[in-house]
């Protein structure tokens, strides 16, 4: 995994809540058997009419914003536990998604896939999406190993797992840990009432 | 200070703590399908890993398969391929698969419990969300994702942050017409889809404790629709009756020790939790979702409302345009053309019996599509042993092979743009069951009776 440390970036305003991983990729874009491509999708169906063609009052295609951090309403990504929602806001270029408030499995997902989880209040969710709609070339700062969020003089902190946070900061993943466990796991098997 | 059901069966599965608080967590048993797998296999023979333990993990393919004419070859390509994927890497790493035809293959929800797979006590995991079906047993079940099946898969572990606890209580005697969907849709609407999140739940009471183990699933199956990370029940008689004598549970001697283990599966009396809820059975009518999350759903009788609580206004608004609805109207009268029944949350023999019962020697409206897709082979077999399939389609139903089927709309089962589906599966979000397609969840019960009305009706005035 790609080492994370600090975003400066413009930001895309998507001021909706509950958006599910159905929304994120639909079911019909999830029968490919590698990781690859799926950015092409990404809101699929928000994103282009049934013909193909681009929606144009659809954020990720209006020119005005771009930026590598999504900034969503509360609950994002709640629904399916399709890591493919994660793949395809990475392969869109997305690093970070900040919003009031994550579902469990997506925040998970993202984490696995070296996107980071922004959680901010309520009110400083609100504030940030005026400003990028005033200015949409109003910068980001999200440091991960200061846990600080800011734009203009804007600041907050937020909350990441001590042990997920070295995990992003070194590129590393949980696969790397468990397979160095495995006398540990082997004691447990032997240990307790595994059946 | 006693300990919660959860507490007991996760404290049993704990390997190791590490600092954070998150543990790493011992997976009993590891449910894979073709959609979800495949990346996790590359995942693994990229790093030249082995599965740690084969004999721990089930095969079944079902999201993405058709649900008619499954003896023939699949037609479309990539499902084909997605398919093929999935049997090949069974083959090849030797997992236990129960492909299309063979008499275990179904809905990996639904196989898990009618084999004996599902059973008090167990973690277990699969690469979807729903896997909090088998909660129903006592078990700790809950959904991963691609990363999280390679790493069952490499180690039979997962790195965990542990969840906080939920209780919520269901007393009292339930009315008539309605079921444990409209129980779980009734929960979902009064604490939301985002309720949940962040919670283990812990379903009790009266009401839970009279329900059967395909009812108490259909509860647990939708705790991911509140957020939740999971739900579970605790065993009682009711569940050791149902596991008893299934394909894979123990038998003779090692039953019975079983069951004084799974005995001691419950919350003790001073157990405390981060949140506790209770409702009353008596308040509980048949509901239905007129929005695009579970979590919008009403009664049957009562009227869209204004707002969504403290929720935005302009995403209220969003969901109420794609559905074509306004705020404050009544659903009664709408007409509907399509029905679903089929899900890992409804497509069970009880559903099916529930949906035949109330359709025999009744003709569906004519402007109603109603399919029926049973959860599993078994299912299959048991609706046709007892006639039932004679009695859909006399009644103009039309009986597919098991598979998720237009849960998803994956294949090509789907509900046309713009069109409305009263559907027993779980999710309403848009495009969930074909793009532009508007949902409506809804107990088997409400399925039934709009397929033959036509229309959304107040059920309890055809139930006699
Ligand atoms: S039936 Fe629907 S919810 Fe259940 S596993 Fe299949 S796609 Fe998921």
């Amino acid at each position: 995994m790609e080492k994370f440390e600090k975003v400066v970036s413009r930001a895309v305003p998507m001021p909706i809540e509950d958006i599910d991983t159905d929304q994120i990729i639909p079911a019909r874009f999830l029968k490919a058997t590698s990781r690859d491509g799926f950015g092409d999708n990404l809101f699929r169906d928000w994103r282009y009419e049934q013909n193909g063609n681009p929606k144009t009052d659809f954020v990720l295609n209006d020119n005005t914003f771009s930026g590598r951090i999504l900034v969503a309403g509360r609950n994002f990504g709640c629904g399916s536990s399709r890591e493919h929602a994660a793949w395809a806001l990475a392969d869109y270029g997305f690093k970070v998604v900040v919003s009031s408030f994550f579902a469990d499995i997506f925040k998970g997902n993202a984490l696995n896939n070296g996107i980071l989880p922004v959680q901010v209040s309520d009110e400083y969710l609100l504030g940030l999406l005026d400003a990028i709609q005033e200015n949409p070339e109003t910068e980001i700062t999200i440091d991960l190993v200061n846990q600080q969020i800011s734009y203009q003089d804007q600041k907050e902190t937020f909350k990441v797992n001590v042990y997920k946070k070295e995990c992003l900061i070194n590129g590393y993943d949980d696969i790397d840990y468990l397979i160095n466990m495995k006398s540990e796991i082997e004691a447990y098997e032997a240990s307790s009432l595994v059946v | 200070m006693g300990k919660t059901l959860f507490d007991k069966v996760w404290d049993a599965h704990v390997v190791k703590s590490l600092e954070g608080d998150i543990d790493v967590l011992y997976i009993d048993r590891h449910l894979i399908h073709e959609v979800t797998s495949p990346q996790a296999f590359s995942e693994l023979e990229k790093r030249g890993l082995s599965l740690f333990r084969k004999e721990k993990m089930v095969a079944t393919p079902d999201h993405n398969i058709p649900t008619k004419d499954q003896h023939l070859p699949i037609k479309e390509a990539l499902s084909k391929h997605q398919v093929d994927t999935l049997l090949a890497n069974c083959a090849k790493h030797d997992v236990e698969l129960y492909g299309l035809g063979h008499p275990f293959q179904g809905i990996v929800h639904v196989i898990g419990p009618e084999l004996g797979i599902t059973l008090p006590g167990r973690t277990m995991v699969c690469g979807d969300s729903h896997t909090s079906t088998h909660g129903a047993f006592g078990a700790i079940a809950f959904g991963i994702g691609t990363s999280q099946v390679a790493q069952v898969m490499a180690s039979q572990c997962l790195l965990q942050s542990r969840p906080k606890t939920m209780r919520i209580t269901v007393d009292g005697e339930l009315k008539k017409g309605v079921l444990a969907k409209d129980i779980i849709l009734y929960i979902i609407a009064q604490l939301t889809a985002a309720g949940g999140t962040g919670y283990f739940i812990e379903y009790a009471g009266s009401t839970i404790q009279s329900l059967s183990m395909e009812a108490r699933m259909t509860i647990c199956n939708m705790s991911i629709e509140m957020g939740a990370r999971g739900g579970m029940i605790a065993p009682d008689d009711t569940t050791f009756n149902y596991i008893k004598g299934r394909e894979f549970a123990p038998k003779g001697e090692a039953f019975e020790e079983a069951v004084s283990y799974w005995k001691t599966l419950h919350s003790d009396s001073g157990a405390s939790f981060d949140k506790e809820y209770t409702f009353h059975a008596n308040d509980i009518e048949p509901m239905i979702t007129y929005g695009t999350n579970p979590g919008m759903g009403i009664k049957i009788t009562k009227e869209v409302p204004l707002s969504m609580g403290n929720g935005s206004q302009d995403s209220f608004n969003k969901s109420l345009d794609y559905m074509g609805f306004k705020p404050g109207e009544s659903l009664l009268g709408k007409p509907i053309n399509h029905v679903f029944i089929g899900s890992c949350t409804n497509s069970r023999i009880e559903d099916l019996r529930i949906v035949a019962d109330y359709v025999k020697g009744k003709k569906k409206a004519e402007n109603v599509t109603a399919m029926i897709v049973p959860g599993s082979k078994q299912v299959e077999q048991q609706a046709i042993a007892e006639g039932l399939h004679e009695v859909l389609s006399a009644a103009g139903f039309e009986l597919r092979e098991p598979g998720c089927s237009a849960c998803l709309g994956m294949n090509e089962d789907k509900v046309p743009a713009g069109e409305y589906c009263v559907s027993t599966s779980n999710r309403n979000f848009e495009g969930r069951q074909g793009p532009g397609a508007r949902t409506l969840l809804a107990s088997p019960l409400v399925a039934a009776v709009t397929a033959i009305e036509g229309k959304i009706v107040d059920i309890t005035k055809h139930l006699n």
